[in-house]
């Protein structure tokens, strides 16, 4: 029985018994009911007896203190707008679509080809804001933030998986790439890789019924109609919110916004209107990947903080029995085959496996077991180890990637250290991809198992020492991301240090009026500010600068200095959050004539209710002021969001006041748009500039005058206005003191490196220090106080720790091979290594446990073969490439 | 002529991305030549070229380093 996939998007089809993704965690099958007949004969035929056929839904209760909803959106659905032809013409795919052709694990494997007659497209278009930016009936009003990147990463791979030169282009109205780093993505496609890119609104999608390929109309810039032939369009869809959300929603009573994302306010970005609920991803709003995991963590956050008192009660701590000590025996290995039901058993000869192990050196136990993982084979394993006086351990079954440690939590239930412990991958790299040939699966097998056993031989106990945790945390940063990751990590019962180089708490959103939903800012900083300086648990240091910094995770030393005098803090964590500040212009007479105001200045001038704002006629507003330039290559992502607010103010003040917004990509994301919306019904008028041909500013007697040349119009346009308002950058502090202090990477721009862009976004790659607000990238308010919680989050991972325990697979360096050369420390990419002077005089490199992640890079690039690497020696290696080859 | 030449690969696999590869084409079931023996590394970089040199010496045609 088949049905189309759904993983595959129907491109391919299933069987009635299917693993959903090729990723799912568990990877196991399951049943799909509606398309089964009802036979039965899985339940009888499965080895494992893992199936119970006639098994119903079962309801479970749970008592829980804290929900997370992290049950993320669905991508719109094309299908009702017609000009497009999704689901008519079979070469118009959405983006979603284009996802799975692009995947190896897709319906053709990663190649690119077209589904109508499966071609190689030689040219793609892809088409923006399919759902998205549209207030037409089943279309949505908010930008879904994430389709400009996704169509220009889609292009660029395209390219890359096309056999013959692609001709990609990306059909856009504004180019929304304001995420870390994603400016100079977007400037290597367009430079680089060559991917068109072209500024139009799309009339229609029709299909040349011959050949299948698709004309597509479209208006350009200057409003001429223009037509081009494709192989393919794909459809970069938005995400929405589905009915089953609506519904799972008012389950839990919490409340959703018109655009039916979740409600929550600037200042508690993950708590839903029912108090305990948290929320993270895009049923917040539309979002990326780092914002979401981001946002994970603070919402992890938010529970941590109201389940503080009861955190750690429903842990049971597990008991081994004392280790054995192995160290004068000689090796003693057993090996332990696995059939994997017929995983292995059906494309080679276990038994032969089995018998051969017997005869290798050291091995004094072999078998082989229907499913070696399976728990009464792990009961039987610490039998056997027992019985046998076992000190060496050999599984040949499938990936230690996922059964290592399985394994080697029965060996320590056996006595055994774990590291005794190795694996022969003999599913993943023989039977499933030496299927149909039989024998030589069957020696590559025995191969891998000897190499298993050669290398089982060498293999030592290592120690897996603990060391203790302070569970003290230092903020450095006393802006709004360092006030919310100080007072988060207080209310979870941590003592705070914040430190913060001005005399006062606040930063930079002490000048800003109104968060983009209109919530007041500088009432709720006063508030935070009191509430810090309430709190038991947190010491405040204003006026006080970093002097200092050592240690490591867990165990950190800082002195700062205050008033002259230094102060010494000991911590277990550091939260960098020391902000980024506004970029001070150089162009447009910015500092020459006062009538050139930054958006800052602009908000202090309103603030302070200046006369010549609220009684100008006419105010020019220049957005990427410093930024998206060469020397600038990023975006400052609040600027555009900032102007409309802006722009709305003055509006508000003065309804007959012209507004003009010279801009270059209007980068109003998510629901942000709204604002852009609003402008525009609003009167102001939006005129595009390119970097080529920037506005000129000039006096002009009482007035200033703008000079820019209209794209619509072709001409250039002459603005008398009574002031301008630059859109100035965001840039980093001089972050190099810091950097050098604490170890940490700067990217080329000066903001702080997270440990990965999309997986760890607010670590560093020093554990124990982690980012948080402008320090790592600009952002708007709600995005720092995401930020912030999540660092706090990720900061009380180590801080509820009593002790932290060192991982055996690390360097070790033998001082006395070690003459101090230092190379190590300059292989070392984790700042694990430092050559220290010893009481001798001598210098030596030494390896500090806890921050060496085992890479084994130190003991490549040692001259003198001092560094070595736990568990992977240069012996405990070569020993299987000996192996490997000797028959 | 006797068979083809089938050259023996010897591949240094990083634990944590190529090796991970391995494993995926195995679940994918993609098939190919069974001429490659891994050896898992935490990390490409401690590949020492010593071990590239010993697998040549020991008689493997070539030596594959990913990760």
């Amino acid at each position: 029985m088949t049905a189309p996939s759904e993983y595959n998007r129907g491109f391919e089809h299933r069987a009635a018994i299917y693993i959903k993704f090729a990723q799912a965690v568990p990877l196991a099958y399951t049943i799909d009911r509606d398309l089964c007949i009802g036979c039965g004969l899985c339940e009888k035929v499965c080895l494992a007896e893992a199936i119970q056929y006639d098994e119903e839904p079962k309801k479970k209760e749970l008592e829980a203190g804290a929900v997370v909803l992290a049950v993320g959106n669905d991508a719109f659905d094309p299908r009702g707008l017609d000009v497009y032809g999704y689901g008519e013409f079979p070469n118009v795919v959405t983006s979603m679509d284009f996802e799975r052709i692009l995947c190896a694990t897709g319906p053709y494997r990663g190649h690119v080809h077209r589904p109508s007659d499966l071609k190689e497209p030689e040219k793609i278009a892809w088409l923006q804001c399919i759902g998205s930016r549209d207030t037409h009936e089943c279309s949505h009003p908010y930008c879904s933030s994430v389709c400009c990147m996704y169509a220009i990463k889609e292009a660029v791979i395209a390219k890359e998986h096309s056999v013959h030169p692609l001709d990609t282009a990306i059909f856009y109205m504004d180019m929304r790439t304001y995420g870390k780093d994603f400016e100079k993505y977007y400037d290597r496609a367009r430079e680089e890789e060559g991917v068109r890119f072209i500024r139009c609104r799309i009339h229609s999608v029709e299909e040349d019924r011959e050949t299948n390929d698709l004309i597509l109309r479209y208006a350009d810039e200057s409003g001429n109609m223009q037509v081009e032939t494709f192989d393919m369009v794909v459809l970069s869809v938005g995400l929405k919110t589905p009915k089953r959300l609506v519904e799972v929603a008012k389950l839990l009573d919490i409340e959703l916004d018109k655009d039916s994302f979740v409600e929550t306010g600037a200042f508690t970005p993950v708590e839903t209107s029912r108090k305990g609920v948290y929320v993270c991803g895009t049923f917040l709003e539309p979002k990326d990947i780092p914002c979401s995991v981001m946002e994970a963590s603070a919402a992890a956050c938010g529970a941590e903080e109201v389940l503080s008192d009861v955190r750690g009660t429903l842990v049971k701590e597990k008991t081994y029995p004392e280790e054995t000590d192995v160290f004068s025996q000689e090796p003693r290995t057993g090996v332990f085959v696995c059939n994997c039901g017929i995983n292995i058993a059906g494309y080679l000869d276990v038994p032969a496996v089995t018998e051969y192990a017997r005869t290798l050196p050291g091995v004094v136990y072999a078998e082989h077991n229907l499913f070696t993982c399976s728990q009464d084979t792990q009961v039987m394993i610490t039998e056997v180890i027992k019985r046998e006086g076992l000190n060496r351990v050999v599984v040949a079954s499938c990936t230690p990637k996922t059964h290592e440690p399985m394994f080697q939590e029965t060996l320590r239930d056996a006595g055994l250290n774990k590291y005794l412990f190795e694996m022969a991958n003999i599913r993943n790299q023989c039977s499933w991809v030496h299927s149909h040939d039989w024998d030589k699966a069957t020696e590559k097998a025995k191969d891998l198992t000897r190499m298993a056993v050669a290398r089982a031989q060498l293999i030592q106990v290592l120690p897996q020492p603990t060391v203790s945790v302070d569970h003290k945390a230092l903020v450095i940063g006393g802006g709004v991301s360092g006030m919310t990751a100080a007072l988060a990590l207080a209310d979870q019962g941590f003592h705070t240090y914040l430190v913060e180089q001005a005399n006062e708490l606040g930063g930079n959103a002490l000048k800003l009026i109104h968060t983009w939903r209109g919530e007041e800012i500088s009432g709720r900083i006063k508030e935070m500010v009191k509430q810090l300086k309430d709190h038991p648990l947190v010491d405040v240091y204003t006026g006080a600068t970093i002097k200092e910094a050592s240690g490591f995770i867990g165990n950190f030393e800082t002195t700062i200095t205050q008033n002259g005098s230094d102060i010494k803090l000991e911590h277990g964590a550091v939260i960098v959050a020391v902000g980024a500040e506004e970029y001070k212009p150089t162009e447009y007479l910015y500092g020459e004539d006062d009538r050139v105001l930054t958006a800052l200045d602009l908000d202090s001038a309103i603030s302070s209710k200046e006369e010549r704002i609220a009684k100008a006629k006419t105010a020019v507003f220049i957005q990427c002021v410093g930024s998206r330039e060469p020397e600038r290559p990023y975006c400052s992502k609040v600027c555009c969001t900032h102007t409309m607010q802006s722009a709305l103010q003055l509006k508000e003040m003065n309804p007959e006041m012209d507004i003009y917004v010279l801009y270059r990509d209007i980068r109003t994301y998510g629901q942000r748009e709204e604002l852009y919306r609003d402008a525009r019904n609003r009167g102001v008028i939006f005129i595009r500039y390119d970097l080529e041909q920037k506005p000129e500013v000039k006096k002009n007697g009482d007035g200033i005058s703008v000079r820019v040349k209209d794209p619509i119009l072709g001409r250039d346009v002459e603005i008398n206005s009574d002031f301008v308002v630059l859109a100035s950058a965001i840039v980093p502090r001089d972050n190099s003191l810091l950097s050098e202090m604490f170890k940490l990477a700067l990217n080329n721009e000066g903001f702080f490196l997270e440990a990965h862009p999309k997986l760890a976004p607010v670590e560093s790659a020093t554990a124990g220090i982690l980012l948080a607000g402008m320090a790592h990238y600009p952002k708007p308010v709600e995005e720092s106080i995401a930020q912030a919680k999540a660092a706090a989050s990720r900061a009380s991972v180590v801080l509820c720790k009593d002790e932290l325990t060192i991982e055996g697979v690390i360097s070790h360096v033998n001082e006395l091979m070690c003459r101090g050369c230092g190379k190590c420390v300059e292989a070392c990419p984790y700042g694990a290594i430092a050559v220290e002077e010893r009481e001798d005089g001598k210098s030596t490199a030494s390896v500090q446990g806890a921050l060496c992640k085992g890479c084994g890079a130190c003991a490549v690039a040692c001259p003198t073969g001092a560094a070595a690497l736990m568990h992977f020696t240069d012996d405990q290696v070569l020993t299987m490439v000996e192996a490997a080859l000797a028959m | 002529m006797s068979e083809a030449f089938e050259p023996k690969i010897l591949a240094f696999l990083c634990n944590w991305c190529a090796y991970a590869g391995a494993d995926l084409a195995g679940v994918s079931r993609l098939q190919y030549p069974p001429a490659i023996r891994v050896v898992r590394v935490m990390c490409s970089g401690r590949v020492d070229p010593l071990f590239v040199v010993k697998g040549l010496k020991n008689g493997f045609d070539s030596v594959f380093v990913s990760g």
